[in-house]
């Protein structure tokens, strides 16, 4: 009897950790009116936004006397981030005033409640004229209300090592034309350079949004097929396209040229790439984000050789189709949690920590894309960072992630895929029929449609 | 059982059975209410809470977050029809097997009858450094057993100072890293048990086994084991359940991969409800585990009738 108890004891034990997400904790960090709590994310590498809650803070309390602004970093990676966020968002008590949110949560998180609306506010605030239609976007709904201000926005590409390139013998002012082009010069860098790994896809689960966006959707994208038709508002199962970026990545990581293992599938992946391997000439080839030369520029890795060292070029489209060129956009916002005391005051706070000078003071030291249209045009910005032109030149191939609440779990579903090729646990065929049975668990079989 | 134990004195004592006053028995049982409050609040409580957010599909953002709805055994039905489930089963039962069952008990076994013939001072150092492993809090000694296995950790340095290359440990052979890990930070307990249960056997009994002529194996597994039965069903119970309910060692070593290849039920529960935020699945998950839990310790109890003398 005793020991049968045990047993239920130590089942309960289990059971509570997992309960205690749909309950919350306790606290009491919103208890008045007179704090903003802000949540946010830090990292060893991802100091910038730090800094810019920092100075906003000081500013808004010197502006806003008997007011308080409590930062609360949370020091995680992206994937941890968002799960401490839905956490602390799960009771009253908990819920930051000020939440530093994905474009790609929003709907997800204002329809979860979350989120408030923040409509009123930004049309009596005289900066948003220099929001664009585009940013505004970023920040709706599903309702097509405002919960988010656009921070800034970026674009994905290709970075290679020149002095790799050339010890190679490949050209070192180099555009390819499609992944066969990309996979040739892999082969060549592994060729002739044995040491360095000639090209990173982040294809972990570890990695989170990083493998979905920067590796899978930047394949996905330059095929003939979408995850999701916008028109019919359908998630597309079954697509050929699907299939083939699978593939791609089966390819690389089967045949050696992308890290080993032990790197890819390790939560730090993102911050090796950028830090080290690239910065050390280990890796001859990244599909990464804008924000890279940031981190570069300033900060405790800087490395002021990026710039000769480092060419850029656009992802090709798989085979060369039009428009030739793919990239993906996504971008953070500043949102006001639903539990916040005061609305008005938290809505002040985001006003201060992204008015002009601010906004251009994140946007440079972070290299983020401009949305505020003074900002994008200061000759300040403009001159900051010589990777700013080339970059923004991808606008014109951009593509945005589904915006639906579901998006979040889908984009977990192709991590699960595109680590089980990686780790050549399925084959591409395989992964993607797992992926449209989990898509179709999450979305149900009437908001799916076959690829044709 | 408790209320049987309590009645028995009353019904004792005469020839005719007296009248069972059912009054008096309820005002016996009494004392025992705060007990019983704390037990279904503690500990049914929240088992009926998970089983009941097992029938829902609460996530953890999304519409579904704000309006769970009831889906009955939806969850349940799914996960019979997952392969990513049963090999997270199977992978669960290799782990608890061979780490708890075998490894932690084994070698507990060995190490509490090898120091009971050792020197004193060897005793001591043994048994200190076996326990440190245990004393160390459970994510102090995942990092370490991180550091040790990872590829350029310290296994695989020692291992190049012979000239040996080690292997990816943690992404050719995960199972058997965090086997491994588990037996070096579990045994500890195993020995603890067994070393107490040794030490209570009378020594008479197996002098006069071995007068008898019996070897010391003989004496070992006829005389020796029989006399702890009891103690080793509720170590194997205690290690079992232990083991099944470890996460942190797995999650920091491998996060369950590389793909899936070291998800055991606990890894695969927090990964379904916090990453791919269906909370709901992933407390069904939990539910099995609670499941497969109580089905190890029916075996044992079974099996091994620690109650029978």
């Amino acid at each position: 009897m005793r020991l049968q108890k045990s047993a239920l004891a130590s089942g309960a034990v289990l059971a509570l950790g997992l309960t205690a997400a749909c309950s919350g904790g306790g606290g009491d960090s919103t208890a008045d009116d007179s704090t903003i709590t802000v949540a946010y994310q830090k990292t060893a590498q991802f100091v910038q936004l730090d800094d810019l809650l920092q100075k906003a803070k000081s500013e808004y309390e010197a502006a806003n006397e008997g007011m308080t602004v409590d930062l609360v970093p949370i020091e995680a990676e992206q994937d941890q981030y968002f799960t401490k966020l839905a956490l602390m968002n799960g009771s009253a008590d908990t819920a930051p005033d000020v939440i530093y949110e994905d474009t790609f949560q929003i709907r997800s998180d204002a329809a979860a409640g979350y989120l408030q609306p923040i409509d009123e506010y930004v049309e009596a605030w005289e900066d948003w004229d220099q929001f664009p239609d585009t940013a505004r976007q970023a920040g709706l709904g599903d309702d097509g209300k405002v919960y988010g201000v656009s921070m800034g926005t970026d674009t994905r590409g290709l970075y290679y090592n020149k002095d790799l390139f050339a010890q190679a013998g490949l050209p070192t002012d180099w555009q390819p034309e499609s992944w066969d082009d990309i996979l040739s010069a892999a082969r060549t860098i592994k060729e002739k350079l044995p040491d360095v790994t000639p090209i990173n896809v982040y294809a972990g689960k570890a990695a989170g949004e990083a493998t979905t966006m920067q590796g899978f959707e930047m394949l996905l994208y330059g095929t003939d097929d979408e995850l999701y038709d916008a028109d019919t508002q359908k998630w597309i199962t079954g697509s050929q396209g699907f299939t083939d970026s699978l593939a791609f990545l089966e390819t690389i990581y089967g045949e050696g040229l992308a890290p080993s293992l032990d790197i890819a599938l390790d939560a730090s992946v993102g911050a090796r790439v950028a830090t080290e391997l690239l910065p050390q000439g280990k890796l001859a080839m990244a599909v990464d984000g804008s924000w890279l030369p940031g981190g570069w520029i300033t900060g405790d890795n800087a490395w002021p050789e990026w710039e000769e060292t480092l060419g850029m070029a656009a992802m090709p489209t798989q085979d060369g189709q039009e428009p030739g060129f793919t990239s993906m956009s996504g971008g953070w916002t500043l949102a006001v949690g639903a539990h916040a005391g005061d609305p008005q005051a938290a809505f002040d706070f985001i006003a201060t920590a992204l008015n002009k000078e601010n906004s251009l003071k994140y946007d440079t030291e972070n290299s983020q894309i401009a949305v505020r249209t003074d900002v994008a045009e200061d000759p300040e910005y403009l001159g900051f960072n010589p990777s700013f032109e080339f970059f923004s030149s991808l606008v014109d191939y951009t593509h945005f992630r589904p915006a639906t609440p579901d998006y979040s779990q889908i984009s977990s579903n192709i991590q699960v895929a595109a680590e089980s090729v990686a780790t050549g646990q399925a084959t591409a065929e395989e992964a993607a029929a797992t992926y449209d049975e989990g898509l179709v668990s999450i979305v149900g079989d009437d908001a799916t449609q076959a690829a044709g | 059982m408790t209320a049987a134990t309590l009645d028995r004195p009353a019904a004792g004592g005469g020839f005719r059975r007296p009248r069972r006053r059912p009054g008096r028995t309820a005002l016996r049982l009494l004392p025992l209410l705060p007990a019983v409050a704390l037990m279904l609040v503690f500990l049914a409580g929240p088992v009926l809470w998970s089983f009941y957010g097992s029938l829902t599909n609460q996530a953890l953002t999304g519409y579904k977050a704000a309006n769970p709805e009831f889906v009955g055994l939806d969850n349940y039905a799914e996960l019979l029809t997952d392969d990513g489930f049963w090999k997270a089963v199977v992978l669960t039962v290799v782990f608890v097997g061979a780490s708890a069952v075998i490894g932690q008990n084994v070698l507990g076994m060995a190490l509490a009858l090898l120091l009971r013939a050792a020197a004193k001072p060897l005793r001591a150092v043994v048994s200190a450094l076996v326990v440190v492993a245990w004393v160390l809090p459970e994510i102090v000694a995942a990092f370490a057993l991180y550091a040790f296995f990872s590829t350029d950790g310290t296994l695989n340095q020692v291992l190049a100072w012979f000239g040996l290359e080690g292997p990816t440990w943690l992404i050719s052979v995960p199972m058997l890293a965090v086997i491994l890990a588990n037996i070096w930070r579990g045994t500890a307990f195993s020995m603890m048990v067994y070393g107490a249960a040794l030490s209570e056997v009378p020594p008479d009994v197996t002098e006069a086994a071995a007068i008898d002529g019996a070897t010391g194996p003989q004496r070992f597994f006829r005389i020796t084991l029989p006399m702890i039965r009891r103690s080793i069903s509720t170590n194997l119970m205690l290690t079992t359940l232990q083991t099944l309910a470890v996460f942190t060692l797995i999650w920091v070593m491998t996060g369950g991969g590389p793909g899936t290849d070291s998800s055991t039920l606990p890894v695969l529960a927090y990964q379904e409800a916090f990453k791919f935020a269906q909370v709901g699945y992933g407390t069904a998950i939990a539910t099995v585990t609670l499941l497969v839990g109580a089905v190890f310790s029916i075996v044992y109890i079974r099996v091994l009738k620690p109650e029978v003398d």
